[in-house]
């Protein structure tokens, strides 16, 4: 890919080799997409959510369209953290691409078992998922009070061995005063926007499209809000921020590396086409060579203000 | 091996009220299929993000080509059905599994349909039959012997192996039912009556009055159900192809699931992906 290190960026201390991972619940452990996608070529992969026990998950329909998105309510369903040390973590060992684990819980107690029994795994970086609309039980306070989410952080930073980063809901008045929480809270990155909190309903049933009744969007229809979000979080904290919500091309891409995106993750666009991950990565590399700019870094929140 | 093309539309007409028969040529996807999976088809309004699952109804390795028989039942089938011989749709497959062809071989096999979940039924029949035809070109010894036990139809006139009997439920119009008729024997139910028994496969079943060794289905939830609960009484092994909503279509999201019985090995719990580990399960395996 081009001249060497053009694309490479940093986290933490975590050198990835571009911008690029893919988005937490949308590509399993990488497995199922290294069909279509050489996983040595992503930055980094982002796993589906995963807690101290195996979670069911919600009843189905779990997923309904949307104009240029779709709401989801998989209710975080994962096998556990011990099958997944088992099973999932061997076959991205394989690859030369980082590992972000996304954790999830009910409970803080629940959060830090996770992120202790990862503490001495091959795992690069955790992503704590504080921000999932679709598990009721407490769940939604871990996201949208700025003190709890500093509480969770911290308990988190305390027994990671890791670097951490706090996943952000865009369920909330106040992103910036979010991300600062975090930060106060030890968090080493944010990571944004989770889904946005949405409904359908089939008028000619008369019925909620989703069993879970609410459900959370993403897509395309999502990225300008996510957008704004991801800029004024970066300009909150001084801490790295990821992006995404709507990824589905290279300009997408760019638009939120020039808001002040160090790395961007790509979602439901793996849906609607199996390989965007490795299109996106590679049309930011031609748009470096197209315009003559060294490095990606030299465009981290580079829009003119 | 899951394959991504363009593929170019060789043909397509309206079979029946609100169904469609597209032929597509797709070198790679007809070249790896097998009857029971499906393909996704990505939509070319890109507002409507995801692919849509579709049944092989047809696949023809010779020609390079795959068949989908769909119902128009929304906006994104709606699309499919304006499109035009030439044109060209993206899409994804061979996904699933299919059904366990070497379950039914040498058996009486039943393969129950109802309304749009018929279509991959047709492809099973025709490769049971043809597999059959093979058996018996390579057993004409074994067949001489039971010879006896024929039946007098053109189509069965010699013995075969394995013994499609083709069980298919419709609203009304039958449509394909012309073609399942040249690979065994078909039974077929109606709501209105106005061919064969009115009613359900279930009551058609019980007025034929013969039993399967083994059930291949696909179609409606509750047919599903009163399938799996009769085949248990039975004791008659049975094969049935899920429905779910989907989005990746590939084993990634966890979008599709449908219960089992037991702890499913991937998952670690009682659900199990239809996408990826099915469509097609073992009834028994599943909390219906
Ligand atoms: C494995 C599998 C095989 C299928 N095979 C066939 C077939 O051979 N012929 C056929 O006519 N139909 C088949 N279906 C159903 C077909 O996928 C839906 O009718 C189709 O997706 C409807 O899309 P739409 O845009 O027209 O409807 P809309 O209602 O506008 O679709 C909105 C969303 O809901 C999803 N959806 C709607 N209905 C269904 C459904 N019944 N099952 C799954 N998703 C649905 C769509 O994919 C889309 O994401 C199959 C479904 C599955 C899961
Ligand atoms: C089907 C699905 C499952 C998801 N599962 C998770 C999850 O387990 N953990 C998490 O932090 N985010 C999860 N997300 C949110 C995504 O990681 C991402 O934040 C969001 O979808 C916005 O990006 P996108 O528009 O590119 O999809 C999920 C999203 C989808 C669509
Ligand atoms: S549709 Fe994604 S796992 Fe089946």
């Amino acid at each position: 890919m081009g001249a060497k290190n053009r694309l490479g960026v940093n986290i933490a201390g975590v050198e990835l080799k571009n911008p690029v991972m893919t988005a937490s619940g949308t590509f399993g452990s990488g497995e199922e997409y290294s069909e279509f996608v050489d996983l040595n070529r992503l930055g980094a992969v982002v796993t589906k959510g995963v807690a101290n026990v195996p979670w069911p998950g919600n009843p189905t329909p779990r997923v309904a369209e949307v104009y240029g998105g779709m709401l989801n309510a998989i209710g975080l369903q994962n096998p556990g953290v011990e099958v997944f040390c088992r099973r999932d973590l061997p076959f991205l060992k394989k690859y030369d691409t980082k590992i972000i684990v996304n954790v999830c819980g009910h409970s803080i107690e629940e959060y830090t078992e996770v992120v202790e029994r990862l503490a001495d795994e091959p795992v690069d970086m955790l992503e704590i998922n504080i921000s999932c609309p679709n598990v009721r039980e407490g769940g939604i306070a871990f996201g949208t009070v700025p003190s709890v989410a500093e509480k969770i952080t911290r308990a988190c930073r305390n027994v990671a061995k890791q670097p951490i980063i706090m996943k952000l809901s865009p369920n909330v008045t106040d992103i910036g005063e979010m991300a600062r929480a975090v930060e106060a809270g030890g968090a080493d990155a944010v990571s944004l926007i989770n889904t946005l909190t949405g409904m359908k309903i089939d008028v000619n049933r008369r019925k909620f499209v989703l069993a879970n009744r609410t459900g959370g969007m993403s897509g395309p229809a999502v990225k300008p809000i996510a957008l704004r979000m991801v800029y004024e979080a970066a300009h909150a904290v001084h801490l790295p921020v990821i992006g995404m919500g709507g990824i589905a091309t290279a300009e997408d891409a760019l638009e939120f590396i020039l808001a002040g995106a160090t790395a961007v993750s790509v979602g439901t666009a793996n849906f609607s086409n199996p390989r965007a991950t490795l299109d996106v990565a590679e049309g930011i590399d031609r748009y470096l060579e197209e315009n003559g700019i060294d490095s990606v870094q030299d465009l981290i929140g580079a829009v003119e203000e | 091996m899951k394959i991504k093309e363009t593929a170019t539309i060789v043909s397509q007409s309206r079979i029946s009220a609100g169904i469609y028969d597209m032929v597509l040529s797709a070198p790679g996807i007809s070249g790896e299929a097998a009857p029971g999976q499906f393909v996704n088809v990505y939509l070319n309004d890109k507002s409507r993000l995801l692919p849509r699952p579709i049944s092989l109804c047809g696949i023809d390795a010779d020609r390079q080509t795959i068949r989908l028989v769909y119902r128009v039942s929304g906006a994104g089938t709606g699309e499919m059905a304006q499109m035009c011989a030439g044109e060209k749709l993206e899409i994804l497959g061979p996904l699933g599994n299919g059904f366990p062809l070497e379950e039914a071989a040498g058996k009486r096999v039943f393969l129950v349909g109802g309304g749009i979940g018929v279509p991959p039924l047709l492809e099973t029949a025709r490769v049971l039959y043809e597999s059959a035809a093979l058996d018996e070109e390579q057993s004409d010894v074994i067949a001489d012997e039971q010879r006896v036990s024929e039946k007098s139809d053109g189509v069965n006139a010699k013995t075969r192996t394995t013994e499609v009997v083709s069980v298919i439920g419709y609203r009304s119009d039958c449509f394909l039912k012309a073609e399942f008729d040249r690979y065994g024997d078909t039974i077929i139910a109606t709501e209105d009556g106005s061919t064969g028994t009115r009613g359900n496969v279930m009551d058609a079943i019980r007025a034929d009055g013969r039993k399967p060794d083994v059930i291949f289905a696909c179609g409606p939830l509750p047919m599903l159900r009163a399938l799996k609960t009769w085949a248990e009484e039975e004791q008659i092994p049975c094969w049935v192809s899920m429905e779910e909503r989907m989005a990746c279509g590939i084993g990634a999201c966890l979008a599709c699931v449908c219960r089992t019985r037991e702890i499913d090995g991937h998952s670690q719990v009682k659900n199990t992906r239809v996408c990826k580990d099915g469509p097609v399960f073992n009834a028994a395996e599943l909390d219906l």
